[in-house]
């Protein structure tokens, strides 16, 4: 019973629970399932690249790229439709996972063979991509009557009264919690995150993991350029522009360690749920939206330094039996 | 043990293979490539008024640069600068005395990047992930301070500042940061705090063994970067006469890109001032060369990234590709 009060997604939870009771006192029009599933639905993006990032922050990485990657993959494929209309809409989603996932290997290559270190290297394609974009749209935008229906109509989907996103971020979070906890890759990459140098004599080999984490950032950024797109339906430059640091402060607050190996795919999830809660809830309460950012910005400084806290207590405690 | 000699000697062909040496080619090539193209390139009036262009971010370059080496890295400059902007045109909107205005502003990066330097120091936590959340933290604050308004009055000299010249000629903002530049070699290359500054970088536990007291010079080294922030913040302002909380989005990247292309390594321990001096002409000159053949601003921004990624990528591989055939 000790054991599940002071772990650390329970605490969580409770954080978020609290504030979702609180929200409602305030404004009980908040808490109504109606408005409770768009909260859902508006974060599911934020959950799939949450969990995405967390495998690259496993390994004591950060992919700062994935917003522009985002932004890129979805303006490809929204050019395409706009030649193409008749299309169908898987074609769609499948070129953009392929695109991001292409950029995401570029990412890992840098890093993994020309060894360019991952802030220089994500840093860099942050522009190189974001930049990409305008080269390829000339600076338009492309509006939603541009879009065939095929396109935009899959995102309104709903099964059991939740959104297609909303199901789909649950996919996407199944499939990362048995990719981590039950698959070698997963254990491997724990490993190499909590001791890279263990983790080669034990014959992991660093440079592949290190390209496959980025693909998988890269996979599901493309695939939220669809989504991003299609739940907006607007393709521009300036779409998604400094998501990746929401997406940080998503793993940063869910618990998974910037200096790696440290986690869970639950935690990942929560850690999103509540950055989310927050940027619905404060229009809500009637705080006004320029405070969003210096309050997440707040969260997020709380949040490292709680983490950083009760990891030291936990190395505190193992000198001591040792 | 054989003995080992205080200095390596001498040897001139040895300078071909320095960094500096490289980027100063790199930076030649631009300017004879940058004046066949187009005209108005070697024109003094216009490249001296280019300077305008990256003077204010080069000024930050120079601690940046001393933060770097130290095996650190600050993400929220642009924010500070955000921060301060808004503290310059608040206190002048009060009516306050223009040495008060310009104070406080500085008091206020200097209080930002102190901020910045105390969590890292009292939690122990990496630079990077602290500086991403007062990235958010300083912009947020501009936001929920200024809103959708802005500021466009500042004190006389902060404007003068901004957009005047010593003589007619020289350009305040590229003054200051030349003799800022001057100041920050002798200290980084001619001095024991300099060798400090090297050493927490290269090893910052066996800084710390040998009595160097870490923590500190961390503490510090963030403030100062806080302070030139602050700085950089009244020339631009006075530069743009208008203050919003967007002011200078996105420049802590080109910042860093400035550093990290003059050859300062990103994990610390070694670069030159020099290097970066350097760098910030290449990227000025490149994007004012650009400019002047209409090059849309993204395509410099695409140029920049891949310019970071191969400096620092080609001269690995090939290392790598010597090391695979011996």
């Amino acid at each position: 019973m000790k054991k599940i009060l002071i772990n650390r997604d329970f605490i969580l939870f409770s954080i978020i629970l609290i504030g979702l009771i609180g929200v409602g006192f305030a404004n009980p029009l908040f808490v109504t399932p109606k408005s409770i599933s768009d909260v859902l639905t508006d974060t599911s993006i934020l959950i799939i690249l949450a969990l995405s990032q967390m495998i690259v922050i496993l390994i004591r990485a950060i992919d700062l790229s994935v917003a522009s990657n985002l932004a890129l993959s979805g303006m490809l494929i929204s050019l395409l439709s706009t030649v193409h209309p008749e299309l169908p809409v898987y074609y769609f989603i499948a070129l953009s996972c392929l695109i991001g996932t292409f950029l995401g290997v570029l990412n890992g290559i840098s890093i993994a063979i020309l060894k360019v270190p991952f802030i220089v290297t994500t840093l860099g394609t942050l522009s190189i991509y974001r930049g990409l974009i305008y080269f390829v749209s000339d600076g338009k935008q492309v509006y939603s009557n541009e879009f065939s229906e095929d396109f935009l109509a899959l995102i309104h989907v709903k099964f059991l009264s939740l959104s297609f996103l909303f199901w789909l971020a649950v996919a996407v979070f199944i499939v990362i919690y048995i990719l981590l906890n039950h698959t070698r890759f997963g254990r491997n990459l724990y490993s190499l995150g909590g001791n890279p140098d263990a983790a080669k004599y034990i014959g992991i080999n660093e440079n592949k993991y290190i390209i496959m984490a980025y693909s998988l950032s890269g996979f599901f950024a493309g695939l939220c350029g669809y989504l991003w797109v299609a739940r907006y339906s607007v393709a521009s430059t300036q779409i998604a522009i400094g998501f990746e640091l929401t997406v940080i402060s998503a793993c940063v607050v869910g618990g998974i360690s910037v200096m790696g190996g440290v986690g869970t795919v639950l935690g990942c999830v929560l850690g999103a749920l509540l950055i989310g809660l927050i940027r619905n809830a404060l229009p809500a309460v009637d705080i006004s939206q320029f405070w969003q950012l210096a309050i997440s910005g707040a969260i997020i400084l709380l949040a490292i330094i709680i983490n950083t806290k009760t990891e030291q207590r936990k190395e505190k405690t193992i000198m001591v039996e040792n | 043990m054989s003995m080992i000699p205080d200095k390596p000697p001498f040897k001139l062909l040895d300078i071909l293979y320095k960094k500096e040496f490289i980027l100063f080619v790199v930076l030649i090539t631009i300017l004879i490539i940058n004046s066949n193209l187009t005209p108005y390139f070697l024109d003094l009036y216009n490249l001296i008024d280019s300077t305008f262009l990256f003077s204010e971010k080069a000024i930050i370059a120079l601690t940046m640069t001393f933060v770097i080496i130290a095996r650190q890295i600050d993400l929220s400059v642009a924010s500070i600068i955000a921060v301060s902007s808004v503290v310059l045109g608040y206190t002048t909107s009060l009516g306050y005395d223009t040495w008060l205005v310009i104070s406080l502003t500085l008091l206020s990066g200097a209080l930002c990047g102190a901020f910045n330097g105390a969590i890292i120091t009292k939690f122990a936590i990496p630079s990077i992930i602290v500086t991403i959340g007062t990235m958010s933290l300083f912009r947020g604050l501009a936001y929920s301070f200024l809103e959708d308004s802005y500021y466009n009055k500042f004190p006389k000299i902060v404007s003068n500042l901004g957009s005047g010249y010593l003589f007619g000629y020289i350009p305040y903002a590229f003054l200051t940061f030349i003799l800022l530049a001057l100041v920050f070699a002798f200290i980084l290359h001619k001095t024991t705090v300099g060798k400090k500054i090297f050493s927490i970088g290269n090893n910052p536990d066996a800084a710390q063994y040998t009595g160097i007291a870490v923590d500190k010079y961390t503490f510090v080294l963030f403030t100062l970067n806080g302070l030139f922030s602050a700085i950089a913040a009244i020339f631009l302002s006075g530069r743009l006469s208008s203050v919003r909380p967007n002011i200078a989005f996105g420049w802590e990247l080109e910042i860093i890109t400035m550093v990290v292309l003059g050859g300062v390594y990103i994990y610390g321990g070694s670069g030159s001032i020099l290097g970066v001096v350097i760098s910030i002409f290449i990227l000025g000159m490149l994007s004012f060369g650009l400019g002047l053949l209409n090059v849309p601003g993204v395509g410099i921004i695409i140029f920049t990234g891949l310019l970071l990624i191969l400096s620092i990528g080609f001269p690995s591989f090939v290392r790598t590709l010597r090391r695979k055939n011996e």
